[in-house]
């Protein structure tokens, strides 16, 4: 598959007054044409702070110490901010998890759309502009597009506001849509709306999604490979299958052992991973995820893991799978 | 002993609007259950639904518009805030948001001490320090804990400390108001856990609200699901996700995510369409015919009543009454 964009070793750190926190501390990945991947993770573990890299959208407080992000030939942690105006919204759109604070409250919501249109074409007229935004409304099936055009954000449900913010996130026909958690706020009935249009419009135009969620049922349903984040790292890469029935990662492991599946003996306990996520001002030396692990050994705890290439599509991040880790007590070598 | 531990007949709770004299929010209306003591009745559906207006009526921190509300066969409807307050003893609230729902300048003791001088349950300080302690112990925390404040703990810590609260005055009843939801999916478990764990050493009695259909099968004995402050189906919590009869039950679970990339890809069931109507002014008829695949004339018109359909399973639905002309 052809990459259409390629983050190598990202480093993002936001200084505060209690220290420097290492958000995320080298994230390397790539992302093919016409791709979904997932970025899963829980709070805190620098999946979104890695897609806002992406577009250098971080607060004043935030820097990228270290990497690149190549797209087209560039590094966009490097052009200049011109350069990366058109870059946003044009090449690399996004949508985020909040339609509502997103959206301007005091304009009308096709008004908007069309506002995006003349950023990056300015020299479309204004009827074209609003046949335009309107031919939007339809491709992302709001009802009574002339009627709703008109409307202001606070008059559409959470739902239909997700609609406006994609459409205004295709507007200009993205090469790439970064999506951070646009379904989070929504009940599941909604998110399986919203689920379905982005499927449709990935097949309709044939663009790459980065979608970063929390929730594992939401990414077997649209990605087609997956990135486990946890402590600002990669912990494991893997095509979407491999992820749900291979994961060789006790993190993703104790990820999906977490959450109820319909077969759930009632009577069982769930199994959850005990203590609590990593303070990223502080991160552990070693492996990230160690302090949690049920497997985790000394070495864990001393010394940050090397990749290990399961197959050629599968990468983990844990020293159970490096050859010289030993058998006994170890879920990879039984 | 009556086994009917909380039982609400005809609930109903309309809320004004402001500005409007004669329009109403129908938040709940005529919603019945009960709930057996010992056991978990769930409450499920979309936002907006009413399940947590529900439970804060059933609590008193709403008066309801008319209706029943029976805890332990005493009628609570009509008491006053005073006499209410030695009742409040056996039933308490775990809330779904940590961070809003524990006072930012009391230390972790603090909190937990309230409920017990509210009640005035420990004659001196000593004694309720024991409590404390051994209620700390039992939510995973530890003494240490006690003299801190809320801001220092993450999620999963402030919810045990929400649940210490609730749970410190040993109550017949608790009500669960989404308190997994802001709660990362590695920390949601290890919360379930604790409450099962509490219900089976004390025989509590849990009304446990949520939006996450796949929890609320694992913890629930019982599975209501509301939709527009109507009650539309309530049975065994393995019949609803194996047999929902509900059109509206059937798309709520046919839009769960599933965690299986194969399973997921093979989903065949189509979810509901549209979005949820107001409840200022709702629709007639059945409530749920304006977005129901399944709905025909009759529907719009007459308002479907919960009824048996065998083994306990009730629906309120045209498809499965039978004395649909």
């Amino acid at each position: 598959m052809d990459e259409i964009l390629q983050v190598k070793g990202l480093r993002t750190s936001f200084l505060t007054s209690t220290g420097e926190v290492q958000s995320v501390r080298g994230v390397s990945f790539s992302l093919g044409k016409g791709e979904a991947l997932g970025i899963v993770g829980e709070s805190g573990s620098g999946k979104s702070v890695t897609s806002m890299s992406i577009l250098r959208l971080l607060a004043s407080t935030g820097r990228i110490k270290e990497g690149e992000v190549l797209f087209e030939g560039k590094d966009l942690t490097k052009v200049p901010q011109k350069q990366l105006w058109d870059i946003r919204g044009g090449k690399i759109a996004m949508i985020f998890q909040d339609p509502m604070s997103s959206l301007n409250p005091l304009a009308r919501v096709g008004k908007q759309v069309e506002e995006m249109i003349a950023t990056h074409e300015p020299d479309l007229s204004k009827q074209e502009r609003q046949a335009r935004a309107l031919e939007l409304f339809r491709l992302v099936r709001i009802p009574e597009p002339e009627k709703r055009y008109r409307s202001y954000p606070h008059e559409f449900s959470g739902g239909m506001r997700q609609r406006v913010m994609i459409a205004m996130a295709l507007a200009c026909k993205p090469d790439i849509l970064i999506a951070d958690e646009p379904t989070t706020a929504l009940d599941v009935t909604i998110q399986d709306q919203i689920l379905k249009l982005l499927r449709q419009l990935q097949a309709e135009m044939g663009m790459s999604i980065i979608f970063i969620t929390h929730d594992l049922g939401v990414v077997a349903e649209l990605c087609s490979r997956v990135l486990v984040m946890y402590g600002g790292m990669v912990m494991e890469e893997a095509p979407i299958d491999d992820i749900f029935h291979r994961p060789r990662h006790p993190y993703t492991m104790g990820l999906l052992a977490s959450i109820p599946n319909i077969k759930q003996d009632k009577s069982q306990r769930l199994t959850p991973i005990p203590g609590s996520p990593p303070d990223m001002t502080n991160p552990p030396a070693g492996c990230p995820f160690a302090p949690r692990c049920p497997h985790a050994r000394r070495i864990c705890m001393e010394q940050m893991p090397p990749y290990t290439q399961v197959d050629p599509t599968h990468r983990s991040m844990c020293w159970l799978l490096t050859p010289e880790a030993p058998a006994q007590d170890n879920p990879f070598k039984e | 002993m009556n086994d009917i531990m909380l039982e609400v007949r005809d609930l109903t709770k309309h809320f004004p609007v402001s500005g409007s004299k004669r329009q109403v929010v129908h938040a709940v209306d005529g919603v019945s259950f009960q709930v057996p003591r010992g056991k978990t009745l769930g409450l499920v559906g979309e936002s907006g639904c009413g399940k947590s207006s529900c439970a804060r009526t059933i609590i008193r921190i709403y008066d309801p518009t008319s209706g029943q509300i029976i805890l332990d066969g005493q009628d609570i409807t009509h008491l006053t805030q005073r006499q209410l307050i030695p009742l409040r003893r056996n039933i308490q609230m775990i809330f779904q948001d940590p961070y809003a729902s524990l006072n930012a300048r009391m230390t972790v003791r603090d909190i937990i001490e309230e409920p017990l001088r509210a009640h005035k349950v420990c004659a001196t300080a000593r004694e309720a320090d024991e409590l404390i302690y051994e209620m700390l112990d039992r939510v995973g925390l530890s003494k240490e804990h006690a003299n801190r404040y809320a801001h220092e703990f993450s999620g999963g810590q402030r919810q045990r400390v929400g649940i210490a609260r609730a749970l410190i005055l040993h109550p017949k009843v608790v009500i669960c108001d989404e308190p997994i939801s802001a709660l990362d999916v590695s920390i949601q478990a290890q919360v379930v856990n604790l409450l099962k764990q509490f219900q089976e050493e004390q025989g509590l009695t849990y009304l446990f609200i949520a939006h996450d259909l796949s929890m609320v099968r694992y913890v629930s004995d019982e599975v209501g699901v509301m939709y527009l402050g109507k009650l539309v189906e309530l049975c065994e919590a393995n019949e609803i996700y194996d047999h929902p009869l509900h059109p509206y039950t059937q798309g709520l679970l046919a839009a769960i995510p599933i965690p299986d990339p194969q399973l997921a890809r093979a989903k065949t069931a189509s979810s509901i369409e549209g979005d949820i109507p107001s409840p200022i002014s709702p629709p007639s008829g059945c409530r749920f015919h304006t977005r129901c695949p399944r709905a025909t004339p009759l529907c719009s018109q007459v308002e479907p009543v919960m009824a048996d359909v065998g083994g306990g399973h009730r629906v309120a639905c045209h498809l499965f009454s039978q004395c649909t002309p």
